[in-house]
């Protein structure tokens, strides 16, 4: 509201409003603002029913030990979360969780604004355009088909990796990627890289293209080389977009599913198990609902954390939020 | 190699300046091939025969016959195109309607408390699908809507309410309000103001948020695995899985069932691709 007061302010007083609540007062009455209510009904009955209500009653289910055949439950209070603090697969998800945040904000937010800046700097703007959406294209790809694609691509038999390795002479490199324990986790979160970066890259380049070009003029004047624009104008003037793209790769890389899903399914030996598949495994192959739902409140917890850090952080930049 | 925009820079083309403009398109070049060469490898395959898919793998096929494509289009892939256009064209229309309604409760109406509504929508952004999936397997088994289309079209549509509702309130906010105030003199309902003058003012925003819903929905695979399981209730994403697993020794048919499933939303970013970067800039807040 504080936007459109500050812009029309000036239009308003022309033909003669004091202010814009006056008339719809006298228009509608005391009455309007119950009727009001219709706008907001659809969305709140959705949201509430299929939002709110399934958190808690995830909670609910994760104190129960249920069967959904039998259909016998019982109360079973905080065992389920006891036996996550046991369960080294549980373990091993939260690692390969935390892994999948620490690189995914080196690649797709640091390494994609460096790359924004250099597209930036072309001085062609139909080459930048042509870059960007190139680095796009896999972003707008089902993270199924790409997960699929690499998939292939990690396969030592028909894949091209281990090919191409071959011709590059580092043959002693080439191995089953997603089939060794060792290697499965980096390699599914490589293929993510592959297919984020070019997302985040674009979002860098329109936060770029949103700074006065006076700056980088005056700054040439005083000699500032290509880095030191990058550093003293470019970093500080999209750091906004920067913390905000830290905290939605963060909170993401703590929903991942689909990618390894599709690519190893959590193997070998639950080697590459994030919290979502180890929920889906629990919850959907053992049968063991309350457990699944125990690793769910975990994930809500994490996100709820980088969701409120995200609020604060659009909140402070905008303050008529 | 410069970061500037600037483009007259006379005294700096000497030999540095060229090297370093070499290197970084180089590196551009290089790092666009890494992108496009395993889409490019994706297609092809599709066109091989099994036998030359286990032969070198940077080979190109041998003709260019779409058998592959014909017999992935006809083992699954129509239908699960044909499921992916009724649950994201129905899950679109729903979404971005009742986002434009509550969006505009909230910001034009006389509803009373406006902050703690702002609050409840915006508080579900916050709330991520994984979360609720147990839950809702039960909730939608009691409402006997498993296993049909509903089950996701109402999923996608309660769950991008939130997100869609944040874009299209934030558009709101900054539109005048002169035509309003001069509706309200001539008589109009609150509902005439809406349908006649604040949805046409929000059409740029409106076509954003049907872009990034479309990308969404078309891609999304969780709900989609789990509310589905029927061949001919699937939709794409999940669709690819089955293919693979019922043909996994025949790769040359994944390969062109995989092709067929990214060239739609392909081809709508490119011819879409102001929208889709407006949209996706819109996304992320400004």
């Amino acid at each position: 509201m504080a936007v459109m007061k500050h812009e029309h302010e000036g239009e308003a007083a022309k033909i003669g409003f004091t202010g814009p609540s006056r008339v719809e007062k006298d228009r509608f009455g005391p009455i309007a603002g119950v009727l009001s209510f219709r706008w907001v009904l659809i969305a709140f009955v959705l949201i509430l029913w299929f939002v709110y209500y399934p958190i808690i009653d995830n909670f609910i289910v994760s104190t129960k030990n249920q069967d959904i055949f039998t259909g016998e439950t019982a109360f079973i209070g905080l065992d389920n979360y006891r036996r996550l603090q046991g369960d080294p697969v549980f373990w091993t998800a939260i690692v390969n969780n935390t892994l999948y945040a620490v690189i995914s904000v080196v690649f797709q937010v640091f390494g994609a604004f460096v790359l924004a800046a250099l597209i930036e700097g072309l001085t062609e703007e139909r080459w930048r355009r042509f870059w960007r959406a190139v680095y796009f294209v896999p972003s707008a790809i089902s993270i199924t088909v790409t997960g699929l694609l690499f998939y292939f691509i990690y396969q030592p038999d028909i894949g091209l990796l281990d090919s191409a390795l071959t011709q590059i002479g580092l043959a002693e490199w080439s191995r089953a990627w997603l089939g060794e324990e060792g290697t499965a986790i980096y390699a599914i979160i490589a293929m993510s890289q592959w297919q984020g970066f070019g997302y985040s890259t674009l979002l860098f380049a329109i936060a770029i293209q949103k700074i006065p070009r006076e700056l980088y003029d005056a700054a040439i004047m005083d000699g500032a080389g290509t880095w030191r624009r990058l550093w003293n104008i470019t970093f500080p003037l999209t750091r906004e977009m920067t913390g905000l793209m830290v905290i939605v790769t963060i909170t993401g890389a703590f929903q991942v599913f689909n990618e390894v899903m599709v690519m190893t399914g959590g193997g070998p030996n639950n080697s590459s198990q994030v919290l979502g598949t180890w929920l889906y495994q629990q919850g959907f192959i053992e049968n063991d609902f309350g457990y699944g739902a125990a690793i769910a409140t975990v994930i809500f917890v994490i996100t709820l954390i980088t969701g409120f850090a995200q609020l604060w952080y659009t909140k402070r930049r905008r303050v008529d939020l | 190699m410069s970061v500037s925009h600037h483009p007259r820079e006379t005294e700096r083309t000497d030999f540095v300046a060229v090297l370093a403009k070499t290197c970084l398109v180089t590196f551009l070049i290089s790092l666009g091939f890494v992108v496009l060469y395993p889409l490019f490898w994706m297609a092809t395959n599709g066109f091989k025969t099994n036998a030359e898919i286990f032969g070198n793998p940077f080979a190109l096929p041998s003709g260019f016959s779409i058998a592959n494509y014909i017999s992935a289009w006809n083992q699954g892939i129509r239908n699960y195109i044909a499921t992916s256009v009724i649950v994201t064209l129905g899950s679109a229309v729903c979404t971005v309607l009742v986002s434009a309604w509550t969006a505009y409760g909230l910001t034009r109406s006389k509803l009373p408390g406006k902050p703690f509504f702002v609050g409840i929508v915006l508080g579900g952004l916050m709330l991520s699908p994984t979360v609720a999936v147990i839950p809702l397997v039960r909730m939608m088994q009691d409402l006997g809507l498993y296993n049909t289309y509903w089950a996701l079209i109402i999923l996608y549509t309660a769950f991008r309410i939130p997100f869609t509702t944040f874009l299209i309130r934030a558009y709101m906010l900054g539109l005048p309000r002169d035509l309003d105030e001069a509706a309200i003199m001539d008589g109009a309902s609150e509902g005439q103001i809406f349908w006649r003058v604040t949805l046409p003012l929000c059409k740029p925003i409106l076509v954003s948020c049907v872009i990034l819903h479309v990308l969404f929905a078309w891609n999304e695979y969780l709900f989609a695995m789990i509310f589905t399981s029927g061949a001919d209730l699937q939709t794409l994403p999940v669709g690819l899985t089955s293919i693979m697993a019922k043909h996994g020794t025949n790769y040359a048919i994944v390969f062109a069932a995989m092709t067929l499933s990214a060239l739609p939303i392909v081809i709508t970013f490119f011819a879409a691709q102001r929208f889709f970067i407006r949209g996706l800039a819109e996304g992320i807040g400004k």
